[in-house]
């Protein structure tokens, strides 16, 4: 194998170039993607976006009326704070049970159970998002009505658990190999220290591992921003701000899913609709982006 | 060393050919001719469009195919919008409209596929006011509709309507619509609003006929608007009148056929370009008596009293 592998080495033979620049092209395509999406996206509502839009109005007014037959006004506010609770709530929700989980499983399992539990957690995360909308829209629906004698469960509550069960399996992945990630020798020293387990968990593996926690954190929240099928069932679809958890809401892309498909091509309704799809790809760039230079922050420390 | 390195140009070989053969399927070019031929000899007929008029659209086409040697057909909702959109695209054969299509959309099918979009009136629907069985409310008017759903509406609370609603301690309307691309949400604003007025914005807007059913068969604050043949036992249908002057009518076939129900629509299908064929055959029979026979039996009033 050796005598094989220096040969190929200095003399390439055709084929191995061309798998070479095959696998280059794999590599770079998600490169062209990443900015042919966004390049579509944007040339398709830039037209609107720089001339004609308000976009004063865009960003502050709850005034979704893009179906008026003589006063269009297109007000994104109720959808950029629907989306925004949406997600603050969810991730309120699955923080605790997502870092929970992790500490859990690395820490604190025997290894055979915590094969079990990764094998589970994956499927959590293999659920199609639609399947979490019909049963937001049947069983959590109900349930929110009994427990909180609400009048519809259709809520910004029943949108949030389904998100906070969608982002949990990320968040509880990530964090988990951040945990992994802090050396062996920590644990000793604390434990030579005579720190009990929650000590060393507390004290020690937190604080080293913070970076890694708040990056699963934030991946989990971008999942949760990016989420469309899930909240447009849940949530009640309606262009409000909320009051409280039992206010129904409507998010950004829920908004681009429900009317996508009704507008004619090029007119001002469709063009809008993708200064949404804008707004949501800066949103998810910015959360990734900090989630990127957080884990990279991990990295140099390491 | 020489068989490795057979092999690996075998493999790559391999591989870019399946990678073309994935790219080339995805872009395969569309089927233009919406009317495929299927392994034998039964064409498919592709019908698409109104949330209303789904159930109905898939009654017909199970009845004709089962009945038919030579034709099936296959039918997807989606909102009268999408029939339009898919009809100004060419990819299907006939659109169901719950409202007509706009001169704009007529325009742009001609533009896009060279035929203009024949009209047939399939039957029609009465838009029933659906509120909670338990709610001690039996007639409204439109003038009252549109103050509950429309812009600035003054009506926000059931004691407004001048009753105690027990069940309903908030005292709030909870208002429930359609998603914008609906016929069904185009129809009802304008017979409550006329072209000038919007909906209020903070209604609950569902997916479908027979969600709005469902959930104000759950809320009892809710008043919602769906087509009458969706009603179920936990729901009941408002009695209708233009305003305070006019008589009440309940949605019912009678009716409807007698246009006294102020908020009852035509049904639409649309064909690309006069019907031929199949499309006709089938056409033809939705419009016989035995095609509008389920149009009875689903709730919707057919073209003529049987």
């Amino acid at each position: 194998m050796n005598i094989l592998r220096k040969k190929s080495a200095t003399n390439l033979p055709f084929s191995e170039t061309a798998i070479e620049l095959f696998i280059r092209l794999c590599g770079i395509s998600s490169i062209i993607f990443v900015f042919g999406i966004f390049f579509f996206v944007f040339r398709e509502g830039a037209g609107f976006l720089f001339n004609g839009l308000d976009l004063g109005q865009f960003l502050t007014s709850v005034e979704w009326q893009p179906t008026s037959l003589n006063n269009k006004r297109y007000g994104a506010f109720a959808l950029i704070v629907g989306t925004f609770s949406v997600t603050t709530l969810a991730m309120c929700i699955a923080v605790p049970f997502g870092l929970g989980a992790a500490i859990f499983v690395s820490e604190f399992c025997s290894p055979k159970l915590r094969e079990t539990f990764k094998i589970v957690i994956e499927l959590l995360a293999a659920i199609p998002s639609v399947v979490w909308g019909f049963i937001g829209l049947t069983l959590m629906n109900q349930m929110i009505i009994r427990v909180f004698n609400a009048p519809i469960g259709l809520t910004m509550l029943n949108g949030s658990i389904m998100l906070a069960l969608m982002s949990v399996p990320i968040i509880v992945s990530i964090a988990e190999d951040a945990l992994k990630a802090v050396p062996d020798s920590y644990r000793e020293a604390a434990e030579a220290l005579g720190a009990t387990r929650w000590q060393v968990v507390y004290r020690v593996l937190l604080p080293a591992a913070k970076n890694g926690l708040l990056a699963a954190v934030l991946l989990g929240a971008a999942r949760s921003i990016g989420e469309t099928m899930a909240v447009l069932m849940a949530t009640g679809h309606s262009v409000n701000i909320p009051s409280g958890p039992l206010s129904w809401i409507r998010t950004l892309t829920a908004t681009i899913a429900a009317e996508l498909g009704e507008v004619a091509r090029g007119d001002e309704h469709y063009q809008v609709l993708f200064i949404i799809g804008i707004l949501l790809f800066t949103i998810t760039f910015v959360v990734n982006l900090i989630a990127d230079l957080v884990i990279k922050g991990i990295r140099q420390e390491s | 060393m020489h068989i490795n390195g057979q092999i690996g140009f075998t493999t790559t070989c391999l591989l870019i050919f399946l990678a073309c053969g994935f790219v080339m399927n995805g872009c395969s070019p569309k089927d233009e001719a919406s009317v495929a031929r299927t392994a034998g000899t039964q064409l498919t007929i592709k019908n698409k469009g109104s949330d209303t008029m789904v159930n109905l659209a898939q009654a017909w086409a199970e009845q004709y195919t089962n009945a038919s040697t030579t034709a099936s057909v296959e039918v997807s909702g989606g909102g009268s919008g999408t029939g339009v959109a898919a009809l100004i695209n060419g990819t299907v054969d006939i659109a169901n409209c719950s409202r007509q299509i706009k001169p704009k959309e007529l325009e742009l099918a001609a533009q896009n596929t060279g035929k203009a979009p024949q009209e047939f009136i399939v039957g029609y629907d009465a838009l029933a006011v659906y509120v909670h069985q338990d709610t001690p409310l039996d007639k409204i008017t439109i003038t009252q509709l549109a103050e509950i759903y429309g812009e600035n509406g003054t009506l926000t609370k059931w004691s407004d309507l001048g009753i105690s609603h027990s069940d309903c301690p908030s005292d709030k309307i909870i208002r429930i619509s359609r998603q914008s691309n609906s016929g069904t949400y185009f129809y009802f604003r304008e017979a409550l609003l006329g072209a000038s007025r919007d909906f209020r914005i903070g209604s609950l807007d569902l997916h479908g006929s027979k969600d709005v059913v469902e959930v104000v068969g759950r809320t009892p604050c809710a008043i919602g608007y769906s087509g009458m043949g969706y009603a179920t036992s936990h729901v009941k249908m408002l009695e209708v009148a233009a305003d305070t002057d006019s008589p009440y009518y309940p949605p019912n076939l009678e009716n409807v056929l007698a246009k006294t129900y102020p908020i009852a629509r035509p049904l639409y299908m649309y064909s690309l370009g006069e019907p031929t064929g199949e499309v006709k055959g089938y056409l033809d029979w939705i419009l016989s008596p035995e095609g509008q026979k389920i149009v009875e039996k689903l709730g919707f009033v057919p073209l003529e009293s049987m």
